[in-house]
């Protein structure tokens, strides 16, 4: 333990190396404005809000956009507008509180994984496989129903559905990490392992995992408004953008701004973080392109 | 299947669907614990349902006799890894139970269902590759100019539209306010063709859209690697015309993973159909399983996660079929 204490073993640091490089892709910038711009929206919602969310008014049913209802009303007289505000807080919290979900079973479960190999990774590459045979939507929605309809449970089951890519794509970094000379270094000098992995090969495989992670918020997003629009999410009269559209599929001819919006901010918000992923790919991994 | 890649090379014939034939086996042997372990953990699933099926199934009215019955006859009372043992026997034998609602066999409902979602993914398949790959290739060869950002703009947003939302919008537009387009509903092929196709035409479109994105950023990147290479350099060198070049040789070895990941997409448009046949009310796989989550039918929605799981790893075993097939370099290790 003390020749250990006293051998400094200097992992190649990688964390950083393409930090400039995303300052300067103009997608990346573009992405990080559109989600910066909707955590804005979301953190400010009670204050940017010109109307109660949840306030229906019989006087003011389906109103096309107008000065007093910036987005137009819904079929009950609420607000869209502020409902969209209330519902992009429904929407990136699904889509953090997902991908945060699938990172923290996903990311232990494939560092052990790789880093031990043998019996441990068979069994969790066997299970993975065989989660990685249904389709995540498709397990989602049997996840949900099981589970019983709410935001919670959704970004649960959607959390569960995308677990198995971090384990797979943690699992084949650390293999490719593990066999550097530092990380034999450790071992030779006989650290504990769990020791090994946080410091050498944790910081090493992060950076296509922080990638994965950015643009599974994005698909994570779009997964909530699925399972929302389906009745599976967010619970009404909560708003969510999924189950907006769900209610305005109904209006399309009376009240086309019902569908219009939401839907619209669906896709910005996601563009904003497959930008922010494409940048981040760019920047963290050149050897891509 | 297999004839079609060797027909131009007879030299390899004699070993080519050999190997084949060794690479299917042994890609079935790999799977089965995977389908085990599978089938375990979509019959755990149930076994996570908060409720009694039975009780959900009657309602109000419960009669105990009813209900005792109801229980014996659907292997309820039986210890749980019994239970197992039986459904996966039923399963082998392509019995996937039957549905509590309308006690019709799943694999019955599987079947009337099956052939809509698959003509509706087969036509998002088609428009994929026909907006793609061309695009995917103009971009390559034209790259770093306007049409390339462009092109990659489109396919980012293709990847980024919510399938439903589009849905909705290309209704509005199509249906609503051009009346060109059935706005939604399915009409068998065999019934009318042409309305069949005219009717699948927008939600083919919007299931294609990610898909089509994807194929784009692959056949541009695959492109731009072949392009990039020796060979196509000396075609070029000997004279031959660039849209020569670009067709006959670039493509076609660009077209090799493509054709494997075309299958692998497939088995994400099934399972993209559930949307999509949500908004333009096709009876489909989707909508069945949809309907069964919402109805609390749990053999339904088990038997078609199942039969998805099942579906999507015979599509690759067969992606690796084709990668050999297509490409007879691989058939002999060295």
């Amino acid at each position: 333990m003390t020749l250990a204490s006293q051998i400094e073993i200097v992992a190649p640091r990688r964390r950083f190396r393409g930090f400039s490089k995303l300052a300067g892709n103009r997608g990346a910038l573009v992405g990080g404005a559109i989600v910066i711009f909707f955590v804005v929206l979301a953190v400010f919602a009670p204050l940017l809000a010109t109307h109660d969310p949840f306030a229906s008014a019989f006087t003011s049913v389906r109103k096309p956009p107008s000065a007093e209802f910036l987005l137009g009303t819904d079929e009950i007289g609420r607000d869209i507008f502020s409902r969209l505000l209330f519902g992009a807080r429904a929407s990136l919290m699904a889509g953090v509180v997902s991908v945060a979900i699938a990172l923290a079973i996903g990311l232990p479960l494939g560092l052990v994984a790789g880093y031990f190999g043998g019996l441990v990774d068979g069994a969790i590459s066997r299970v993975i496989d065989a989660l990685l045979a249904i389709p995540s939507l498709i397990l989602a929605i049997a996840l949900a129903a099981t589970l019983g309809p709410s935001l919670m449970n959704a970004m649960l089951a959607i959390g569960i559905a995308a677990t198995p890519i971090f384990v797979r794509l943690t699992r084949g970094q650390v293999l490719a990490v593990k066999t550097e000379d530092y990380v034999e270094g450790a071992r030779a000098i006989g650290l504990p392992h769990g020791l090994i992995i946080m410091r050498y090969i944790l910081p090493n495989v992060l950076s296509p995992v922080v990638v994965q992670a950015t643009i599974t918020i994005a698909t994570a997003i779009i997964a909530e408004a699925s399972l929302s629009f389906l009745g599976l999410g967010q619970q009404p009269p909560n708003p969510s953008w999924g189950s907006m559209l769900n209610t305005a599929k109904n209006f399309m001819t009376q009240a086309p701004w019902m569908s219009i919006f939401p839907g619209g901010a669906i896709f910005l918000v996601v563009l904003g973080f497959n930008l922010l992923g494409d940048g981040l790919r760019d920047a963290l991994d050149p050897r891509d392109h | 299947m297999t004839g079609g890649g060797f027909r131009c090379r007879p030299s390899l014939s004699k070993k080519g669907p050999d190997a084949v034939l060794k690479l299917i086996v042994r890609r079935i042997l790999l799977a089965l614990p995977t389908l085990i372990i599978l089938s375990m953990i979509i019959f755990g699933l149930q076994r996570l349902l908060p409720g009694d099926p039975i009780q959900t199934m009657m309602a109000e009215e419960s009669d105990p006799q009813v209900v005792e019955f109801l229980r014996e006859k659907y292997r309820l009372n039986d210890p749980i890894p019994l239970q197992y043992l039986a459904w996966v026997g039923n399963v082998l034998q392509g019995d996937f139970g039957s549905s509590l609602r309308t006690g019709l066999p799943v694999t019955q409902m599987i079947l009337q269902k099956l052939p809509i979602t698959v003509q509706l993914a087969s036509m998002a398949m088609i428009m994929a590759l026909l907006i793609g790959i061309p695009a995917g290739v103009i971009a390559a060869v034209r790259k770093n100019t306007m049409v390339d950002y462009a092109a990659n703009a489109v396919a980012l947003s293709g990847m980024s539209v919510p399938n439903f939302w589009l849905g909705i919008i290309l209704i509005m537009v199509f249906a609503v306010s051009w009346k060109i387009l059935p706005a939604s509903g399915y009409v068998p092929i065999t019934l009318d063709f042409w309305l069949s196709i005219k009717s699948m035409l927008m939600p083919g479109f919007v299931l294609s859209t990610a898909v089509a994105a994807y194929l784009m950023r692959h056949t541009r990147s695959a492109m731009l690697s072949v392009l990039s290479s020796d060979y196509i350099r000396t075609a070029r060198a000997k004279g031959l015309l660039s849209n020569a070049v670009i067709i006959r040789h670039a493509l076609r070895n660009a077209l090799m993973p493509i054709v494997t990941l075309s299958t692998l997409l497939f088995g994400d448009l099934l399972a993209g159909a559930v949307l999509t046949e949500q908004i333009f009310v096709i009876p489909g796989f989707g909508k069945l399983i949809v309907d069964a989550v919402f109805t609390r039918d749990y053999a339904v929605v088990q038997g078609v996660v199942l039969f998805t799981a099942i579906g999507f790893i015979a599509m690759n075993i067969l992606a690796d079929v084709l990668y050999i097939v297509i490409n007879p370099r691989l058939r002999h290790p060295q």
